[in-house]
């Protein structure tokens, strides 16, 4: 069993962190590398890529949210149990390097993602703009956190309750059109992705993305992660997580992610039915 | 019959016992095991045909080299735990070959009972006596060699990694077998669905392993959550990689994309090793078409059609672009298949999916083909027939062409020589790769073959790190 050392609970109670005991990966794992969860016997593998890592005190950090039977089952956990099976560190580190002024954008739980990526960039001696994004200000993660990773911050809110009322993609391009941006690293759900990526793409900035389509094994075996990447198909456990966003086919990469909606409602609703 | 008259030499009056299957209406449309076994009277009858060879013909045709007439002695005997203890000395999944092994190109292709009539079901046999040791023995373990104190890690927990493992444990040396999934197995776990081969069988044939005091370390990516250097400076004295093929081939047409296109990897993983058979008891769900197409005719192929079949398709049908001749499957699972309602198009393949607007697949575009001149493979060519396009409805598409090499182990291990193909380079008689203290074989080694070749080469493997544990390299 792989315990949970700590617990949190986040946008209120839809996004959930916990901290898992995992010496092998926490030694190994690099920013944007992610980890396969299965909670028990019966469970499904979820990969989700790795929000911090402890190399000392043997620890990942994952951060979810609730959106189906397995994250539910997930959020039954508590401190002291665990995860029946945790497989990684898998798919290729980011690529870290300094190149001068770098923006972060990340919208949702992809700035749990995002998180790791910033801190490291700025390590690098890149000086690091980070947009981060929700819906509202309740559902905002990390916003502490992703202050000390870059060198400055700015907050969008959809609904104006917080921070720049909009999305991260005005502020994004203003950045663009002011700075002299080198790297655009873009995380969070697909039509953000698309939508940053597209803008970058008119300033001509190099953009990274990191995908989470479907996946089983996660080490390039079942082929069921595979995205268009410039017209050819890649396999994003092994080829990724990380693509150039100006090359992905993310129309593709939604209505795959949509493969099983009929079955994951059938099998959340029976759950959410069992645990009233 | 009476003794007496066997050893007079009327065996051949005793016909094959043949195996008691479920009825093929029952079985298309559940998952337990198609064979339900011999029993020990007719495991005794059909054991009384082995001709007991002086040279045994059979055994040159197993890649292990079974003791086959002295098996089928004990059994004759009705000494059943002996038997198993005997295929133990050279087989250490015996329950798993006698049910998945193509027999009738080896032992059973080889016996000489079988050049004038039905060959002595060897595999049967097998079978009965490892399933009789696993239900009714008393769990006895074979004899260990005095420790060596040699640590040897084996990649991978498929057929040749618990070859080398059940081997070198044997003689004594401290074995650590490391698997990527969350299940021991391999192949026989991810890849063989319960109908052919129970899941329960492969957990106690690893179970025995351990008991014999092998170590499993489970969720373990070699290349990513260690790597082969990592293992040595670990205290590792040799390394076996046993990882398979692992890397799924697809058509490249257009459509390939789409919803309800799946790799067999795939398609089999889901189904065997996250039991979406029974979802939603487990959590992973499994595509269930109605109209199903498989594009392939190996044996994947025909697992993953018969596996459709049991989730409830209304038809399923196995596409190949070459004729019944060249099909690559064994022929009791062609046959199987052909028994259980699945269609076989032969000579027909698909130039283009097509889907919805929604992405998923409605069905595909394919040609007709004809064969012309044989190709590099020996078989002849399959060549398409002009103006024969026709379109073919489906709501599921399991691609069954092949498997490629796996690079994620070889990938972070430089050192290691790999073919034009990715396979890794290691010597066919001991499997010893280019990299000091590292073995390889099976899939990894040949590209996809058979359960009993990655043993074979597992054994080979074994008896060389043996060596070198003692002689050096």
């Amino acid at each position: 069993m792989f315990k949970i050392v700590k617990r949190e609970e986040m946008a209120g109670g839809t996004v959930i962190l916990n901290e898992i005991e995992a010496p092998l990966i926490a030694q190994k794992a690099k920013p944007g590398q992610f980890v396969i969860l299965k909670a028990n016997e019966t469970g499904e593998r979820i990969p989700l890529t790795m929000a911090d890592t402890n190399p000392q005190k043997g620890t990942i950090t994952v951060i979810y949210m609730v959106v189906g039977k397995s994250t539910a089952l997930f959020k039954t956990l508590k401190v002291g149990e665990g995860y029946k099976d945790v497989i990684g560190p898998l798919g290729k580190p980011t690529h870290v390097e300094k190149v001068g002024t770098v923006v972060c954008v990340g919208g949702g739980t992809g700035v749990a993602v995002l998180h790791p990526i910033t801190r490291a960039l700025k390590e690098a001696g890149n000086h690091v703009i980070a947009i981060i994004g929700a819906r509202n200000k309740g559902l905002l993660i990390l916003e502490d956190q992703m202050k000390a990773a870059s060198n400055e911050l700015h907050v969008c809110t959809d609904d104006g309750s917080y921070g720049h009322h909009g999305f991260v993609t005005e502020v994004l391009k203003k950045m663009l059109e002011t700075k002299e941006v080198k790297l655009v690293v873009g995380i969070g759900p697909v039509p953000m992705m698309k939508f940053v990526s597209k803008m970058t793409k008119e300033f001509n900035v190099k953009t990274l993305v990191s995908l989470n389509p479907i996946m089983i094994d996660g080490t390039g075996m079942c082929g069921g992660c595979r995205v268009s990447i410039g017209g050819e198909t890649k396999f994003a456990c092994v080829d990724g997580p990380e693509f150039d966003g100006h090359q992905v086919d993310y129309d593709g990469l939604m209505q795959r992610l949509q493969a099983y909606c009929e079955e994951e409602k059938e099998c959340y609703g029976t759950f959410c039915k069992m645990n009233k | 019959m009476a003794e007496e008259e066997v050893k007079k030499g009327k065996k051949e009056a005793i016909p094959r016992q043949p195996m008691p299957e479920q009825a093929p209406e029952v079985r298309r449309r559940n998952f337990k095991e198609v064979p339900i076994g011999y029993t020990p009277e007719t495991a005794m009858l059909e054991a009384q045909r082995c001709l007991q060879c002086k040279k045994p013909s059979c055994v040159e045709g197993c890649p292990v080299e079974v003791d086959i007439p002295g098996f089928i002695n004990h059994i004759k005997e009705g000494n059943f735990t002996l038997a198993a203890r005997h295929l133990w000395k050279k087989n250490s999944l015996p329950a798993v070959c006698g049910r998945v092994c193509p027999q009738e190109i080896q032992c059973e292709g080889n016996c000489v009972v079988g050049k004038k009539g039905q060959p002595v079901a060897i595999g049967n046999l097998e079978r009965f006596a490892a399933d009789y040791e696993r239900i009714n023995g008393k769990g006895e373990l074979p004899p260990k060699a005095p420790p060596t104190g040699k640590k040897i890690a084996v990649v991978g927990s498929g057929p040749s990694g618990l070859t080398v493992a059940g081997d070198l444990i044997a003689k004594g040396h401290e074995v650590t077998v490391l698997e990527a999934f969350h299940k021991p197995g391999g192949v026989l776990v991810y890849g063989i669905p319960e109908f052919r081969l129970p899941k329960e069988i492969v957990f106690s044939e690893v179970a025995f392993m351990e008991r014999l005091g092998v170590k499993l370390e489970c969720n373990s990516v070699v290349g990513r959550t260690v790597t082969l250097d990592e293992l040595f400076a670990q205290g590792y004295d040799a390394v076996y990689v046993g990882v398979g093929a692992g890397l799924p081939t697809f058509m490249n047409i257009p459509g390939e994309n789409l919803i309800g296109v799946l790799s067999a990897n795939e398609y089999l993983t889901r189904a065997n090793l996250m039991k979406a058979y029974l979802f939603p008891e487990y959590d992973t769900p499994i595509v269930k078409g109605k109209n199903v197409v498989v594009l392939g005719a190996g044996n994947v192929a025909m697992d993953s059609a018969r596996t459709a079949m049991r989730l409830g398709a209304d038809n399923v049908k196995i596409v190949y672009r070459r004729s019944k001749q060249e099909m690559p499957a064994r022929k009791a699972e062609i046959h199987h298949a052909g028994e259980e309602g699945i269609e076989f198009f032969l000579l027909t393949a698909p130039t283009r999916f097509l889907g919805d607007e929604k992405g998923r697949i409605t069905g595909m575009e394919c040609l007709k083909m004809e064969l012309g001149e044989p190709d590099q493979s020996g078989r002849r060519r399959p060549v398409p027939v002009k103006g024969s396009e026709f379109k073919m409805d489906c709501d599921l598409v399991i691609v069954a062409v092949g498997a490629g090499a796996n690079p994620l182990l070889t990938q972070s291990t430089p050192e290691l020589s790999l073919n034009k193909r990715g396979y890794i380079i290691a010597d066919t008689e001991t499997g010893k790769t280019t990299k000091k203290g590292v073995w390889a074989g099976g899939d990894i080694v040949t590209g996809s073959a058979t359960v009993i070749l990655a043993m074979g080469a597992g054994r080979k493997a074994a008896d060389s790190i043996h060596n070198y544990l003692k002689w050096g390299w």
